[in-house]
């Protein structure tokens, strides 16, 4: 039977056409309100000069081609709420839906960010609030929500240790980060100014604290680390290289992706860390967005505390014994001043809270165990015969809410790569895990189910990587040419980088 | 308490017997016993999703927003009307809850997405390079910062005093890191002086910051200013009010190299401040060193029309320490909102609105100064927003104006000293005439309340 | 090129870079093996005229659609001339690493530094 000479009705499949390309002249959604007041000649009030010649070249919809466009668009995603996403080091954990509520109540989603602060005592006190919860689990006691991502968050942390240094007359020059540490962590050294010096991994996974010794020096300004680390293992030696970086002066930075792990366990500041960022967009179930928003609020102890950006959110006592009052503190001399304006991801802090109310101490603890507890059952799942031996994991131990396996042993001998079962996965229905990072492993997968994926979800991932395995021991091109299923096919990402088309010729 | 897990006393029993441990404590054995918490977190227990939702409407109660006062506050985030259909859009789950798109395949609704973003970004700065978002207008120009000091290495910024003050800060804050001195170059009859410009600009200048409209709702004359601007080989930046953009010639056609500003306008909430977008342009000589994340469009092996991230070898993932910024997460679910808004306003609808905007601010400025005691800070032309100055102590005057439901602007006194009593005014479509009237009687008599010593009102 | 190919009549830095010399002149390029290590390539931007290279350090850097490499000086000098028609066919590189793919054209400050290179059998070697 040959193929239908025309797509089918299947949205997924049906080719892609732009909002620019569904645009007709005359065609609008927008009416404006009614023109209510005297209108002056424009060239009076804004001269001719000042303004475009021709109208920008937005699209021309109605209101039901931009919903069905953008529905359609919807469709050629997969995304969280439909499927497992077991992207290691991003914690896709489910996004609960009382969260959405509470984002859109008018009280917070009409609250203009510079309403004077005595009326805005309900978004304040929810920051408060957010603060102290977050130090209570860093182990740190100043908290600041200003940072917008992670990597806001590490900036923000190496200008805080930059301007401690500072403050006492210190100038320093290097950063230490472990060769296994995310991007994010040397592009932003240099951002602060700091030349990266890269850290050796010891044999078990943990940072090497010989080559830590050696590098380590007066001019060493802060060490950068994530515990566990991105090869989802706790460093053991933690305290011991803590008291290595102190000891020569310099701070110790630590980086929550991985924060998922240990949330009620065990606090970065009680391991002796200085600055501590969570990812409220990991940790804390702010949905991703398709790439953000999140937010990225950064923990530090007594010493770092007067650098924190401006403003901080303090809570006041009452003059005449009232009730005490919360406010924006401006009166920051040593602050290193701002990295956005206002005040921070708002919306992100009224979903993040709401999570912490839910689920409480208790909760917050069982979402950690549960987190370690489904990564060791997976990865049990997946030692066994068939999967094993192809994917061995690279460090052989207890994981915590993550694991790395090497797909090797897999490309030598079934002649597919990691890549190719990434996509080969995208056919049964999963999001792949992430895909050749830490760099530290060859052809590594780095597989994070989180806490809150059942039995059967974990089996049934096991259980598909098992028939790819089979199925390229028989014929390794399917995977090699995968995906089939999915609205397109592996995409040529050279031809786009070469000759970069980036938006819609008008 | 409430929990979002699915691991019942049976599953967790058969989890630890596959995985060979006795119980869940054993699997955090790599955990030292100094380093274990050893008690509970010293937090509240958990509450059910009602109690929950009682609490955060509680204290959502207790903030006065845009539903409770007629307000004119702006200062770069505006009580702009979004329309239904960009919730309808941005709640779906296949846009919500999606990581980045890392594997193209399955990502196609937000790639294509993003690129119709830069699509739009792109026709409304008039330069040919936009990403798909940074995290606000402030950390934009931060960020544009960067890019200049990395494509020419100069050590010195200039800045105009029109800039936003949140800008101005964040981008000492940023270069403090990499050792660049910024210098600001003031305003005169409220928009930047050309000769302190192009007196303050020399070969040291890596980037000249300009905003449009300016803090004070000033239109700069951008076409006079670049060539100062550039006359040594910086790289001119333009942060700008995108909804102005719909009336205002392009930055891009006047020379201007970089195109930053704050996305919340476009289709998002005031949300205190955030979730919004920063947008980023730049002109074709900087693509390279573009900040952010790129959509481009390419096909698939049969031929099929597609999106990926492209040029990732500027990003921190690939380039590491020599990565044009650390951005990872940036704001994506509120750039679709930008875009879903653009197409909901459409060509015509941009430019209705920013007429509206213009003829409805043209008559607040003479509906307020009208009124004894309220004086035009500037007489430069304005689009959406202006600043008055008082015959009053303006925080004075504010609270009288909340006492009866008024939130007249933005205070000037803390940022604009030398604007005596300042407020920055801001009139969105949602400001009808009838608003304007009543910000007239209601500004007008708390400046003459508080000029006759009258004694302030408790709040309503 | 699907093949490994290390020419006889070019000399070889152990970072996987070749220089042809002829007189006072060198033409510079990456090996076979450094471009199969890359993937296709999609950007390279040769340093301008009087730009100095010097030897073992980094003059240049080559892009493939995940990747970032430095490409190093096999030997020092001037750029005289860089190969422009990479901008619109860096692939170029794939394709004929030793031939189209060259990268810069460099008049030498120290032509003795020849003998520090391999020779082809010699960096076949080193390669296993």
């Amino acid at each position: 039977m040959s193929a239908p000479s025309r797509p089918t009705g299947s949205v997924g499949q049906q080719p892609a056409l732009t909002i620019f390309e569904r645009s007709a002249p005359g065609r609008r959604a927008f009416v404006p309100p009614a023109m209510d007041v005297p209108q002056r000649p424009l060239d009076e009030v804004l001269p001719a000069r000042l303004r475009r010649r021709e109208p920008a070249r937005l699209p021309e919809v109605a209101e039901p081609e931009i919903v069905r466009h953008f529905n359609r668009l919807s469709k050629r995603n997969f995304d969280l709420d439909t499927g497992f996403y077991p992207l290691g080091s991003c914690t896709m954990k489910h996004n609960p839906k009382l969260h959405e509520r509470v984002a859109a109540l008018p009280g917070n989603s009409r609250l203009h960010p510079a309403q004077d602060p005595r009326r805005a005592q309900g978004a304040l006190e929810l920051m408060w609030r957010l603060q102290e919860a977050l130090a209570e689990i860093a182990g740190l006691p100043h908290v600041s929500l200003q940072p917008s991502a992670g990597s806001h968050g590490e900036l923000a942390g190496v200008l805080l240790t930059r301007a401690y240094h500072e403050d006492r007359g210190d100038r320093r020059t290097k950063v230490l980060t472990p060769d296994t540490a995310h991007g994010t962590n040397p592009a932003t050294v240099t951002m602060a100014g700091y030349r990266v010096v890269k850290l050796a991994t010891a044999p078990d996974g943990g940072v090497d604290v010989d080559d830590l010794r050696a590098k380590v020096d007066d001019d060493v300004a802060c060490l950068m680390l994530t515990n566990p680390n991105t090869l989802g293992l706790f460093d053991s030696r933690i305290e011991e290289i803590a008291e290595i970086v102190h000891g020569a002066g310099a701070t110790l930075y630590y980086d929550g992706a991985n924060l998922n792990a240990v949330v009620g366990i065990s606090r970065p500041g009680d391991m002796g860390f200085d600055i501590v960022h969570f990812n409220l967009h990991k940790t804390f179930t702010q949905p991703h967005g398709g790439g953000g928003p999140g937010a990225g609020p950064i923990a530090v102890s007594d010493r770092i505390e007067p650098y924190l950006p401006r403003p901080q959110v303090v809570r006041r006592a009452a003059d005449n014994g009232g009730e005490p009052h919360f406010d924006l503190d401006f009166d920051r001399p040593k602050s290193i001043g701002r990295l956005r304006g206002f005040q921070g991801n708002y919306g992100v802090f009224v979903r993040s809270y709401a999570y912490i109310r839910s689920l409480g101490a208790e909760g917050l603890r069982e979402m950690s165990e549960t987190a370690v507890l489904n990564a060791n059952y997976l990865l049990a799942r997946l030692r066994r015969a068939g999967v094993a031996e192809y994917l061995p994991v690279a460090y052989d131990r207890l994981c915590m809410h993550e694991f790395v396996l090497s797909g090797a042993p897999m490309k030598r001998e079934l002649g597919i790569r990691t890549l190719d079962l990434a996509k080969r996965l995208l056919d049964h229905g999963v999001h792949p895990p992430t895909v050749y990072f830490p760099l530290l492993v060859d052809e590594a997968l780095l597989v994070e189910p989180t806490e809150t994926e059942t039995k059967e979800t974990l089996d049934a991932f096991a259980d598909a990587v098992a028939e790819i395995l089979r199925e390229a021991a028989r014929d390794p091109d399917v995977a090699r040419r995968a995906p089939y299923t999915t609205p397109v096919g592996r995409l040529d990402e050279a031809t786009a980088a070469k000759r970069p088309v980036i938006r819609q010729p008008l | 308490m409430t929990t979002y897990t699915s691991a019942t006393d049976r599953d967790r029993a058969e989890m630890l017997a596959e995985i060979g441990v006795g119980s869940i404590e054993d699997l955090f054995e790599s955990i030292p016993a100094a380093l274990r918490l050893g008690r509970p977190l010293d937090l509240p227990s958990g509450l059910s999703e009602a109690e929950v939702h009682a609490h955060l409407r509680d204290l959502a109660e207790r903030n006065v927003s845009a539903q409770d006062e007629v307000t004119f506050v702006g200062a770069g985030m505006y009580d702009h009307y979004v329309p239904a259909l960009v919730d309808a859009i941005i709640e779906r789950s296949e846009f919500l809850t999606p990581y980045t798109p890392y594997q193209p395949e399955v990502s196609q609704g937000t790639l294509q997405a993003m690129f119709e973003y830069q699509t739009a970004i792109s026709e409304l700065t008039g330069l040919a390079v936009s990403n798909a978002s940074v995290y606000d207008g402030p950390s934009a120009v931060g960020a544009a910062g960067y890019l200049a000091r990395l494509a020419n290495g100069r050590e010195r910024f200039v800045v105009s005093r029109g800039l936003h003050p949140h800008s101005r800060e964040t981008l000492v804050t940023m270069s403090a890191g990499y050792g660049t001195e910024v210098v600001e170059v003031p305003l005169s009859g409220g928009v930047t002086d050309p000769d302190a410009l192009a007196d303050a600009v020399d070969e040291g200048t890596a980037a000249v910051f300009l905003q449009q409209p300016n803090f004070l709702g000033a239109v700069e004359d951008l076409e006079t200013l670049v060539p100062g601007a550039r006359a040594t080989g910086a790289v001119a930046v333009c942060a700008c009010d995108p909804v102005a953009l719909g009336i205002l010639r392009p930055p891009g056609e006047l020379g201007i190299d970089v195109a930053v500003g704050e996305g919340q306008p476009l289709g998002n909430r005031l949300d205190y401040g955030g979730p919004s977008f920063g947008f980023f342009a730049a002109s074709d000589a900087y693509l390279r060193r573009m900040p952010g994340r790129i959509a481009g469009e390419t096909t698939d092996a049969q031929g099929r029309r597609g999106f990926v991230l492209t040029l990732q070898t500027r990003e921190q993932h690939i380039r590491r320490e020599k990565a044009t910024s650390n951005i990872c997460t940036a704001q994506a679910l509120n750039a679709l909102a930008g875009i879903v808004y653009l197409s909901w306003l459409g060509r015509r609808g941009l430019v209705e609105l920013t007429e509206l905007l213009v003829a409805r601010t043209a008559y607040a400025r003479d509906a307020l100064t009208a009124r004894d005691g309220v004086r035009l800070a500037h007489d430069a032309p304005v689009v959406r927003e202006f600043a008055v100055s008082l015959d009053a102590p303006v925080r004075a005057v504010v609270e009288r104006c909340a006492t009866a439901g008024v939130n007249p602007g933005y205070r000037l006194d803390l940022d604009y000293p030398e604007v005596e009593n300042g407020l920055l005014v801001a009139i969105t479509e949602q400001r009808s005439r009838a608003d304007i009237d009543r910000l007239a009687q209601v500004l007008g008599d708390a400046v003459a309340a508080e000029r006759a010593g009258a004694p302030a009102q408790a709040p309503a | 090129m699907p093949e490994a190919s290390y020419p006889d009549d070019v000399l070889y830095h152990q970072e996987h870079d070749w220089a042809r010399v002829e007189g006072d002149v060198a033409t510079f390029g990456i090996t076979w093996y450094a471009q199969d290590q890359l993937g296709e390539v999609v950007f390279f931007e040769p340093p301008q005229a009087g730009t100095t290279t010097t030897k073992d350090e980094p003059y240049s850097e080559v892009e493939s659609v995940k990747a970032v490499s430095d490409v190093v000086a096999p030997l020092s000098g001037e750029v005289i001339e860089g190969n422009e028609a990479l901008s619109d066919r860096p692939e170029a590189i794939n394709e004929d690493p030793y031939g189209e793919g060259w990268m810069v054209k460099v008049r030498l400050s120290d032509p003795g530094e020849q003998e520090q290179l391999l020779d082809a059998q010699a960096y076949r070697a080193s390669l296993e």
